[in-house]
């Protein structure tokens, strides 16, 4: 029986394709594209402002009341600069630590440092973002604690609290896709550099950046990313500071079609990045 | 030789855990020569070179270059350069940004570096192939860029760690012949590693043979060939049969044995019978079953010997190797 269901997918070669791919394509195109796509329509929905039911009429109230509020801007500019922080951060932390694992650090210790790396992740994010609140926390916290004596204070709860959560939660993402490509890049380059005559900073400008560079991409768009449609690490140590994903939060619940508009903006913003990237021709080398 | 030293090695000795890669290695390098670093892997040859290059770090002895001594010197403050195994050209950058790095490096203004760039390909037979990728060259187009790249900064040495490894042998045949006759027209030394015997008898002025991190000789080419020190050195430059007569270990080379149906045609002869003739294009081999117990390659018959028949080898005395 088996035997004869393998040799009938083996003459037909569409019917193998389909039997690999159905459950994965179902998957995309229903929970998937159907969410997004559901999120986009509502966008142009409206609420009965007396029932507080969502009217299925397809208008652009929503878009004209966000991009006229001066405060929708704000949010959206300080929700930018907070993910463009963070993927530097992020960026400027993981380099040289990838460098180190992947170039300096003997193979053995390499596979324990990938799985030192990896360890956060499995903390589940709400104890990570509150034991942050509790380091935190203005003259009581930790970092106070430990560091007050020596001069340096928390910064307390908003933006750079923010930052500093999120770079947190997302550094692995950034130093996994550096480390993978820094692995690839052949040793003999950077011998070739400096026989050449390069110090080490001309060397890391002109061979190693350009060559990690579509690594850097793909670690960005995780931090980016995440950090675009975040709410809960503002709503626990971002103080009275509001992101994209606060407004999204407070709307869901008392205007369903407004919520859905906000959210478009992350959506867009990754898409106008991911167009960027593609220009960049980052993307066809990964 | 009356040419001046331009690299003296005095007792360099690296170790990598309990194995000693170099171990107290003393040489001369002259100004302008081709020298072959020549020895099996592991043999020590690509560690000295990477030693002047700088790669490496020597755990004792000098390396003196131009009479200062560099041993302690990071590879950007050295006047070599290097040509790599497999090339370590910069894949993200085109062929004439390869060659001009270096310029660039050391801040030679543009019309300068691009005139010099452009001189060094026309070196290297590469013209038109300025804006090329890397990944767009063949082997032999990458070893030739890899070239230019290393001698546009006219360094006083230049490095080629087995640059041919990675080409088919016609290919290899020609750059080997290109090599030297680049070396001749830039006077620059080259110091040349291979395990290539054949390669290193070519083109070297003069060949160092390593084995186990020392220098077991340095001569040239000929010398090497036909008066080898050691029964290693004899055994690996050239082919060589080890033969125990009269008490006596010695090696003799193939082409100094004749293989004849009952006359001998030396001094030495030894009884046998013929197990094979190999043929390998220029030459054929034959394998003889001496009376001595061993086997005994000739590649020079006297006359048409069916295979199974009894053979006369013979040799003259002052063509055998001792060994100690």
């Amino acid at each position: 029986m088996l035997d004869s269901v393998a040799t009938a997918m083996h003459r037909r070669p569409r019917l193998r394709l389909a039997a690999l791919l159905t459950a994965p394509v179902l998957w995309l195109v229903v929970a998937y594209l159907g969410a997004l796509a559901t999120l986009l329509v509502t966008a142009f929905f409206t609420i009965d402002s007396f029932t507080g039911n969502v009217v299925r009429k397809f208008n652009l109230d929503n878009f004209h009341d966000m991009l006229t509020d001066a405060a929708y801007k704000n949010v959206v500019l300080r929700t930018l600069g907070i993910a463009i922080s963070v993927t530097l951060l992020c960026s400027v932390l993981a380099i040289p630590m990838a460098f180190y694992m992947a170039k300096i650090a003997k193979p053995k210790s390499q596979k324990i440092l990938v799985a030192l790396v990896l360890t956060p992740l499995w903390a589940s994010y709400l104890v990570k973002i509150y034991a942050w609140r509790t380091m935190l926390e203005p003259g009581s916290g930790v970092v106070d604690w430990l560091l007050g004596p020596i001069g340096i204070h928390s910064p307390g709860f908003g933006g750079p609290a923010i930052i500093i959560g999120l770079s947190y939660l997302w550094l692995p993402y950034m130093i996994l896709p550096i480390y993978a490509g820094l692995e690839r890049l052949p040793n003999n380059l950077l011998d070739a550099s400096g026989d050449l005559g390069a110090h080490n900073f001309y060397t890391f400008r002109k061979v190693i950046l350009p060559l990690i560079f579509p690594s850097l991409v793909a670690g960005s768009m995780f931090t980016f990313s995440l950090s675009l449609g975040d709410y809960i690490t503002a709503q626990i140590i971002g103080g009275k500071l509001q992101m994209l994903g606060n407004v999204v939060y407070q709307n869901f619940s008392i205007n369903l079609p407004f919520a859905a508009t906000i959210a478009t903006i992350p959506v867009s913003i990754m898409a106008l990045y991911l167009y960027l990237v593609r220009r960049t021709g980052a993307l066809a080398s990964m | 030789m009356t040419k001046p030293v331009i690299i003296a090695i005095r007792g360099l000795s690296r170790a990598f855990g309990e194995v000693r890669a170099v171990n107290a290695v003393d040489l001369d390098i002259f100004e302008g020569e081709f020298i072959t670093l020549l020895g099996p892997s592991g043999s020590g040859k690509t560690t000295v070179l990477r030693m002047i290059a700088g790669f490496e770090k020597p755990d004792s002895g000098t390396i003196l270059l131009g009479g200062k001594d560099v041993s302690q010197l990071p590879p950007y403050d050295r006047d070599v350069n290097t040509v790599f195994q497999d090339y370590a050209l910069f894949p993200h950058m085109n062929v004439i940004s390869n060659i001009e790095y270096g310029l660039r490096v050391k801040g030679v203004d543009k019309s300068d570096r691009r005139a010099r760039a452009m001189q060094a390909l026309q070196q290297v037979r590469l013209e038109g192939y300025e804006s090329r990728k890397p990944a767009q060259l063949s082997g032999g187009q990458r070893q030739r860029v890899a070239l230019a790249r290393a001698l546009v900064n006219r360094p006083s040495v230049l490095l080629l760690d087995e640059p041919l490894g990675a080409l088919d042998l016609k290919l290899r045949e020609q750059m080997q012949i290109e090599l030297k006759e680049l070396q001749r027209a830039v006077g620059i030394t080259f110091i040349f590693v291979t395990h290539d015997q054949e390669e290193a008898l070519t083109m070297s002025d003069r060949i160092v043979v390593f084995n186990h991190g020392r220098i077991e000789q340095i001569g040239t080419p000929r010398e090497i060939y036909d008066n080898p020190q050691s029964s290693f050195v004899s055994e690996f430059v050239g082919q060589t049969n080890k033969i125990e007569i009269e008490g006596k270990k010695i090696n003799v080379r193939p082409e100094f044995i004749v293989v004849s149906k009952s006359t001998s045609y030396g001094n030495r002869s030894v009884q046998g019978v013929l197990r094979d003739a190999i043929f390998v294009g220029a030459t054929t081999r034959y394998l003889v079953d001496s009376s001595l117990g061993n086997t005994i390659i000739s590649t020079n018959p006297r006359e048409a010997i069916a295979i199974g028949e009894t053979v006369t080898l013979s040799w003259d005395k002052e063509k055998e190797f001792l060994i100690q």
